[in-house]
């Protein structure tokens, strides 16, 4: 068993010598090695965008998706494995609906990012289950502060966040984010510049074809970005299929 | 334990279809036992955009009914495919919550209209028992307001005809029944275009000296 998890790399329950627990970090490697997704709180909404990546040509387009309604004013954009971040949206849509029959209103941002992030850290702690290998990236429209984000790691670790990226493109795509006062945009300004970056992001060589999957979440609830040419992205291709 | 009596209760509820879509009516009381205890309450809610729903008996159980439609909606909001539920589906979805919740012996305690797009008008009780029917009355309306609804109802009615017919029978309801209210609320359903759900207003001009000459 030499090389590099040396023995303490099958269970999220033995930490290493060192103080890491390498399944929450292959989990992570899961979301780094998987299409980017961004997030982003602009003046009026927030902005969540995936790069999906089609795993086939055949595949039809628009029905791969990364992004889901968790309620009327929650969105999920996901990170990583896709069944795993569905799982993880059927844990949050529950606890939104459970909310709501109990406090007869919708369920705040933060206590539903704090849900989701307590269902995640359960899959870290016991032999018998493995950790979610996605990040889940939760934009929300809160009655009282507006558009939120944020975000839940494999560990079950959550922030808020301004603006957040990550998957393959992430380095390239959090420089770009790191130069834009996004709390000033508008929404249609920061659509436009979330699927430049995106765009931007990705080897026109190597990178397989995409579909740019789009979700704003703002006072009007949510709403996904059907259609979106080459011309709005400001890149030279659509992120599309044929149609 | 399982409800055996209803405690705060709204009473009738009316429908009648016209060729432009379907009116629905009744009072805003509800009543504990004989007292008028809560008089501005809402008896229709509207969870979707195709359809209201309007109930009389236990309040508390008609919140329960409005809750689960409210959850039904939610979760076609997020399908995100723009289907939703027709009328009709909303209907026998009701049916057979109803249905299941008597054959439990646990039955909710109500008396449920649902009017929607395309003309749609059905009842089900508390047992389950559903229909479609072009004018409709629960409660103590379907012993004074049907035969009223049924003597105006024609085929080519419209709209504004169907709606005064119906505040014609709350009328006669406020006179006749005493747990009726004279502060009611109206609900236009178009067979297209937007449902309209009124606020609750006061029937006017009363005309109680008739009472002296009734036994």
């Amino acid at each position: 068993m030499a090389g590099v998890g040396s023995g303490y790399d099958l269970s999220t329950t033995t930490f290493s010598p060192e103080g890491r627990v390498f399944q929450l970090e292959y989990a992570n490697k899961a979301v780094e090695l998987s299409g980017t997704v961004v997030g982003v709180v602009c003046r009026d909404a927030v902005v969540l965008a995936v790069e999906n990546v089609l795993p086939h040509r055949f595949v039809v387009s628009g029905t791969l998706r990364r992004v889901h309604t968790v309620d009327r004013h929650v969105a999920i954009a996901v990170g990583g494995m896709g069944p795993d971040g569905r799982h993880l949206v059927a844990r949050a849509r529950s606890e939104a609906e459970n909310y709501r029959a109990v406090y007869g209103e919708a369920i705040p941002a933060r206590v539903l990012a704090d849900r989701v992030a307590g269902y995640a850290h359960l899959y870290s702690l016991y032999w018998h289950v493995r950790p979610f290998g996605c990040t889940a990236v939760i934009g929300a429209w809160d009655a009282v502060v507006g558009a939120v984000l944020y975000a839940v790691e494999p560990d079950g670790s959550v922030y808020k966040y301004r603006a957040y990226a990550h998957g393959k493109g992430r380095t390239a795509v959090r420089t770009e984010l790191d130069k834009v006062r996004w709390a000033e945009r508008e929404r249609a300004e920061a659509m436009r510049e979330v699927a430049g970056v995106v765009e931007r992001s990705r080897d026109v060589v190597k990178d397989k074809p995409y579909e740019l999957e789009m979700v704003v979440v703002g006072e009007r609830g949510v709403e996904r970005i059907d259609r979106f040419t080459a011309a709005e992205s400001g890149g030279e291709r659509s992120g599309g299929g044929d149609d | 334990m399982h409800t055996t009596e209803p405690i705060v209760t709204g009473a009738s509820v009316l429908g009648i279809q016209c060729v432009d879509g379907v009116v629905l009516g009744c009072d805003t009381l509800a009543s504990y036992g004989s007292l008028a205890r809560f008089q501005r309450v809402r008896r229709i809610v509207q969870p979707g955009a195709d359809w209201v729903l309007g109930g009389g008996g236990e309040y508390s159980d008609l919140q329960e009914v409005a809750r689960l439609l409210e959850t039904m909606v939610t979760r076609e909001y997020c399908q995100e495919d723009g289907v939703v539920r027709a009328p009709r589906a909303v209907h026998r979805y009701l049916a057979r919550v109803m249905y299941q919740r008597r054959s439990r012996l646990d039955p909710l305690f109500n008396s449920l209209v649902l009017a929607g797009r395309g003309r749609f008008l059905g009842v089900v009780d508390m047992y389950g028992t559903a229909f479609e029917s072009h004018v409709v009355a629960t409660g103590f309306g379907s012993l004074l307001a049907l035969p009223l609804l049924r003597k105006a109802w024609r085929p080519d009615m419209r709209m504004e005809e169907g709606a005064a017919c119906v505040e014609h029978c709350l009328r006669v309801l406020f006179y006749r029944d005493c747990r009726a209210l004279s502060s009611v609320q109206l609900a236009r359903v178009p067979a297209e275009g937007a449902i309209e759900v009124s606020e609750p207003y006061e029937l006017g001009e009363l005309q109680w000296h008739v009472a002296q000459t009734v036994a």
